[in-house]
């Protein structure tokens, strides 16, 4: 890869050469499992989300297949409903959040204007967390022990009398250990936006990518311990013979569905709010505007997040709740939908008046406006009890939640793929390529999803393994299984043209698009230290604002360019006032040791080899207290405890 | 008619985006009244009407405001693009008006409408209303009228013109009863009882399915909600009291013969014989029905005798273990069993 | 050096860099408290879960015979708990002024409250486990995963101290600038501490009301 440095006039040479020391980081083994560099981390997630997205997107494939027809023995029923289970749990799990949180690992610290996230080495445990935990659950599948019960899980279904053996254990243990890395990256994500900011970004003027994935690791922090109780619980009834979700001993099956959904509903808004975060984020580049209504964006933020927690039970409006509890959630959840209108209010005026720059970063974005309304329209249906009572477990959820899914995170995420790739690879991507792929994409998902809507309302159950000729759904579901395809064949050219880029593109400028953001300022591919010297923010688009641009030339001063070590800077967190320079820790193995620990302790609690699972922990234990032992204070490591 | 229909569906990102709504709509009505699809645009009955309605006006607005959208992107796309100048106004105002003012006025008024359905459809019938009582099991749904003694599976009579309270019990896991064209979902809760009722205006048979995943065979849990005369009603559901059918021909009698002292009368019960067991579906009226295995295939001599022979074959999975009945008693069996009317 | 950066630029030279100045919260602060939130609502979604299940299940509650619970024992147990926070604000504040006997003394006295108290709660379990286990019911499985999962965070808040406590036989290892861990660890206790009052109210008085 090769590195375009624009050098910065604000920094001496000495400057220079002193912070490549201090922050680069020689290529060798060790160095690759101990790095804490933000970029790289982030690339990982990337590149790691990726894969699984690739692994659930061929578990589609061999569904669609076996749909293509009636009563079709592509796979057995025992092996389908381990593929969409595997499909669900994969997507929304191990690639979506996953996903975005890799892009907001890579572009957080440098759109703050920040050397690296709050704690570099809490950051690089995630990911370590996260590509095990996602190799824990995708290892059951070839030995048929995957989950087999949706990404739902409901009891009893997942009780261990009506299913047996380790599925369920999987599935329990597998989002347990997950949820240690989503939670440790949402607590980064708030502390560095709080903190690390540039000087002078006040609240006012943190990029709405940023201010998204903070509304985002806040929902997180709320709804995950939701799922976390669940699948303790479910655990230990299976496992120990507890009887939460045991009607014969006082227990209930509905507390499952309300914990489940009071966190599987704001987990919609975890995975659409940070792509909807990279619509705003990349709009101004291709309209060379800002975004209209900043505040109202941010307000509608806020406003999601929260009431995010108040819709779950319409996740539950066929389960025979009081009317007046159904009366208000469907109130809630018909509000909730106003927010995200503005917000397309907001690009569509942003769009009108602004000029439009046709690449594909954009049309992926307008293809995201098209899909994501059409999302919307449904999803108003769904808000209301009658009408959700009749299509709800059928295809039209399908259908709606694939137009939100893939129309409100997979298309930004492709934008954003194409937006940033110039400055995650330091090369540019073949836009023709990119063309082909967004109206195969495009058109993939159209072909595949629409007709589910009408399936669905003809009659068609989700979750079915196959169907019979009578209903006579087959020819629509044709219809999906070739649209799919297609999709599969447009995402396969976004692959290729990320390959091509790496390996064939031509080097990237530091700002090909004359973007706003300050991580344009930085090279492509961002030099270890992201700025040479920090900037000192002045507007909500730095980069095209003079007096941002001349806080890093010369007369910088040495507060901002630290090059006496590893050093960032902490700010205050509404106005960004520079509070003090921080010493940043040094890359070590640390982090690794320790998810290898959880590692052993979910797999030995899996297999019931209770003795190892003590070690296990014992070993966690160790590795923390020695990873947070304090420094000798004669060294100058002023350290940021994780 | 498939393949038009895919192709208008993929085309209404398209300017030319009226006649693609045109023909959706119209594809939408068609297949509503296509033969024997269980479409819920295509209602039975008072339950499903409501809904249906709720649907189109839904659907007419989410057009209006589809093609409201895709105006302004054409504007931009067409006008707003090489040589335009970039204007810097931040025009909140029409944002808040069209994002967020004009939708919770549409939106107001759509959950009233909703919310009046949401009471209609929660309105029980009257106490002297028929009542049916429906148990979800792994895979197949056991049929009960207050009253009478006998049960039937997978099948669920009512008088035409008159609304039938279902009440829904799980044996197992969590079921969900559907019958689109007739009533919209409610989830067999563990543990718990849930009511709903049924109404059907004219006679007919009526598809449903179990909604909610319950494991293995959930794709083969249907059932048929056949709506009658309350004349035939009456008449069938007294057939229900009575034993059943007797063999008449010799065939027939052997086959009752195998079937009482086989295994089959572990798990299955025919009235006024012996055959009293609880674990299966309740055979008695069993040559009457419309499929077997909860509409897992039809209700031929054919396919029942395959089923019997190993049903594992045709519905992996469910309780039923392969039988051990041998070649000559087999035709024996299926003659009485399809003779059970 | 220019100087042009007043406070940033005092707070760059050596010594600011290895002492934790006291200018804003820290990341580590925020971190703390971003997983004591976190924390606090699984809680809540525990606490919620027993009042759900409780009412869900009728009339009789505790079922099945069991009892309402005793109240001697928790109330001696919350004797225990509460006022063990006391000696970490003494032994914070002591640091704060590089008192670190303060320091060593308080967290010990902290550390004998919270094993008094899981001794305590050893023998509650050793009573009632004659009676009901987890198994027995749903009452029981809640009564064990809630008191128990308390017990836990007990347990990892006296490895926290315990942790601060031999770091800090180290000299040097806190100090007036230098005490960042032990504010972290003492908010951590602070919080297991008052989360008990929500399960003494829960589980022991609820029953009663």
């Amino acid at each position: 890869m090769s590195t375009t440095t624009t050098p910065s006039p604000g920094a001496s040479r000495e400057d220079l050469a002193r912070l490549a020391e201090h922050w680069g980081e020689r290529p060798s083994l060790r160095a690759w499992f101990a790095t804490v560099d933000h970029k790289r981390i982030g690339r990982r997630y990337l590149v790691t989300a990726g894969f699984f997205f690739v692994l659930a997107g061929l578990n589609a494939l061999v569904m669609r297949t076996q749909l293509a027809r009636p009563e079709a023995g592509v796979v057995s029923p025992q092996e389908y409903n381990q593929l969409f289970s595997m499909h669900g749990i994969a997507m929304i799990f191990l690639f979506a959040t996953p996903m975005l949180f890799g892009f907001g690992n890579f572009l957080v610290p440098l759109m703050i204007g920040s050397r690296d996230m709050a704690f570099p080495r809490l950051n690089a445990f995630g990911y370590w967390v996260f590509l095990f935990a996602g190799l824990f659950m995708w290892a059951s599948l070839p030995f048929g022990a995957a989950p087999n019960n949706g990404w739902f899980a409901y009891v009893p279904l997942s009780g261990e009398q009506n299913n047996p053996g380790l599925h369920m254990d999987v599935y329990a243990l597998g989002l347990l250990f997950l949820g240690i890395s989503t939670t440790a990256a949402a607590i980064n994500f708030i502390v560095t936006a709080l903190k690390l900011r540039a000087p002078g970004m006040s609240l006012n003027r943190v990029p709405l990518f940023v201010w998204a994935i903070v509304a985002t690791a806040f929902m997180v922090i709320f709804a995950l311990p939701a799922l976390n109780l669940d699948n303790a619980m479910l655990f230990l009834d299976r496992r120990f013979g507890t009887h939460f979700f045991d009607p014969a001993a006082g227990g209930n099956v509905l507390l499952w569905q309300h914990l489940f959904w009071i966190f599987g509903h704001p987990d919609v808004y975890i995975i659409v709010m940070p792509a909807l975060g990279i619509v705003s984020a990349v709009l101004p580049a291709f309209t060379r505007r800002g975004v209209v209504g900043y505040p109202l964006i941010v307000l509608s933020i806020v406003a999601i997040a929260i009431i995010s927690f108040g819709v779950w039970v319409h996740h539950m409006f066929a389960t025979g709740l009081p009317q007046l509890s159904y009366s208000f959630f469907s109130a809630a959840s018909t509000v909730i939908t106003i927010p995200s209108g503005l917000q397309i209010f907001a690009w569509l005026a942003t769009m009108l008046l602004g000029r439009l720059v046709i690449r594909v970063p954009l049309l992926f974005v307008i293809g995201f406006v098209v899909t994501f309304v059409l999302g919307g329209f449904t999803g108003v249906m769904f808000a209301l009890t009658a009408f959700d009572q009749q299509v709800t477990d059928s295809y039209f959820v399908v259908a709606h939640f694939h137009y939100v899914l893939i129309g409100g995170a997979v298309f930004p995420m492709l934008a954003g793929i194409y937006y940033w790739l110039p400055k995650i690879t330091g090369r540019m991507y073949h836009e023709r390529l990119g063309r082909w792929a967004f109206w195969l994409v495009f058109a993939g998902m159209h072909v595949t999803f629409f007709p589910m809507h009408l399936y669905g309302l003809f009659g068609m159950p989700r979750r079915v393994y196959t169907y019979r000729s009578e209903p006579g759904w087959a020819g629509w579901n044709l219809v999906s299984t070739v649209g799919s395809y297609l999709l599969a064949v447009g995402l396969l050219l976004v692959l290729v043209g990320v390959v091509h880029a790496v390996r064939r593109g031509r080097p990237a400028p530091a700002d090909p698009w004359d973007g706003d953001s300050l991580e344009w300022s930085t090279a492509s591919p961002p030099e270890p230290h992201n700025f040479p010297v920090l900037p000192r923010v002045h507007s909500l688009h730095p980069m095209w604002d003079e007096r941002t641009a001349e806080s890093v030339g010369p007369g910088a001063t040495s507060d901002r360019i630290l090059s006496e070590g590893r050093h960032t800077l902490f700010t205050s967190e509404l106005d960004a006032h520079p509070e003090r320079a921080v010493q940043m820790p040094e890359p070590t193995l640390k982090p690794l040791v320790l998810a290898a620990a959880l590692l052993l302790f979910f797999t030995s609690m899996l297999f019931a080899w209770y003795p190892v699972a003590a070690v296990a922990a014992l070993t966690v234990a160790a590795t923390i207290a020695v990873w947070l032992w304090p420094p000798r204070p004669l060294e100058q490591d002023l350290k940021v405890v994780p | 008619m498939t393949s038009s229909a895919a192709r208008s569906a993929g085309r209404r990102r398209r300017p030319r985006a009226l006649p693609a709504v045109a023909s959706l709509y119209g594809l939408l009505l068609l297949a509503g009244c296509a033969g024997n699809m269980p479409s819920a645009l295509n209602p039975g009955g008072t339950g499903a009407a409501r809904v249906a309605g709720l649907w189109w006006l839904l659907f007419w607005i989410s057009v209006a405001v589809f093609v409201e959208v895709m105006a302004l992107l054409i504007w931009a796309l067409v006008f707003r693009r090489g040589n335009a100048r970039v204007r810097h106004g931040q025009p909140l105002r029409f944002v808040t008006i069209a994002g967020a003012g004009l939708p919770f006025v549409i939106l107001v008024a759509v959950y009233g409408v909703g919310l009046r359905d949401l009471a209609a459809l929660g309105e029980a019938p009257g106490p002297d209303a028929p009542a049916v009582e429906v148990t979800g099991h792994k895979w197949w749904w056991e049929v009960r009228y207050p009253g009478a003694s006998g049960a039937t599976a997978n099948e669920i009579h009512i008088p035409v013109g008159e609304r039938v309270r279902v009440r829904l019990r799980t044996d197992d896991v969590l079921h969900s009863f559907w019958v689109p064209q007739l009533m919209p979902k409610t989830d067999l809760i563990a543990g718990e009882t849930r009511e709903t009722w049924l109404h059907a205006e004219r006679a007919g048979s009526y598809r449903g399915q179990c909604a909610e995943y319950c494991g293995n065979q959930h794709a083969h849990m249907a059932f048929l909600v056949v709506a009658q005369p309350r004349a035939d009603f009456d008449t069938w559901l007294a057939r229900l009291n009575a034993p059943a059918r007797s063999p008449e021909t010799d065939t027939e009698r052997r086959g009752q013969q195998a079937l009482v002292q086989g295994t089959c009368a572990a798990c299955h019960a025919v009235r006024g014989t012996t055959a009293r067991g609880r674990v299966g579906p309740d055979l008695s009226n069993v040559g009457s029905r419309w499929s077997i295995g909860a509409g897992a295939v039809p209700n031929d001599a054919g396919h029942l005798g395959g089923w019997i022979a190993n049903s594992q074959t045709v519905k992996p999975g469910n309780a039923m273990p392969p039988q051990p009945v041998d070649a000559a008693q087999l035709p024996d069996l299926i003659a009485y069993l399809r003779s059970l009317e | 050096m220019t100087g042009h950066g007043g406070v940033v630029a005092a707070a760059t030279g050596a010594e600011a860099l290895s002492t934790e100045l006291p200018v804003g919260r820290s990341t580590g602060w925020w971190g703390m408290v971003m997983f004591v939130a976190t924390e606090a609502t699984l809680f809540a979604c525990l606490l919620g879960s027993y009042f759900y299940l409780r009412f869900q299940y009728g009339p009789q509650w505790p079922p099945n015979g069991i009892g309402d619970p005793e109240l001697l024992k928790p109330l001696v147990m919350t004797a225990v708990l509460l006022p063990s926070s006391l000696p970490v604000v003494w032994a914070e504040h002591g640091i704060r002024q590089g008192q670190r006997w303060r320091l060593r003394c308080g967290l010990a006295a902290t550390m004998v409250l919270g094993a008094t108290f899981l001794a305590l709660q050893a023998t509650e379990y050793a009573e009632k486990l004659k009676h009901f286990t987890m198994t027995t019911d749903v009452y029981g499985s809640l009564f064990y995963l809630i008191t128990g999962f308390h017990g836990l965070h007990v347990l990892v808040g006296l490895t926290m101290i315990g942790w601060l406590l031999a770091t800090s036989l180290r000299g040097g290892s806190f100090g007036a600038h230098r005490h960042e861990r032990v504010r972290n660890a003492a908010i951590y206790w602070h919080f297991v501490d008052l989360v008990w009052i929500a399960i003494l109210f829960t589980i022991y008085l609820s029953p009663r009301l």
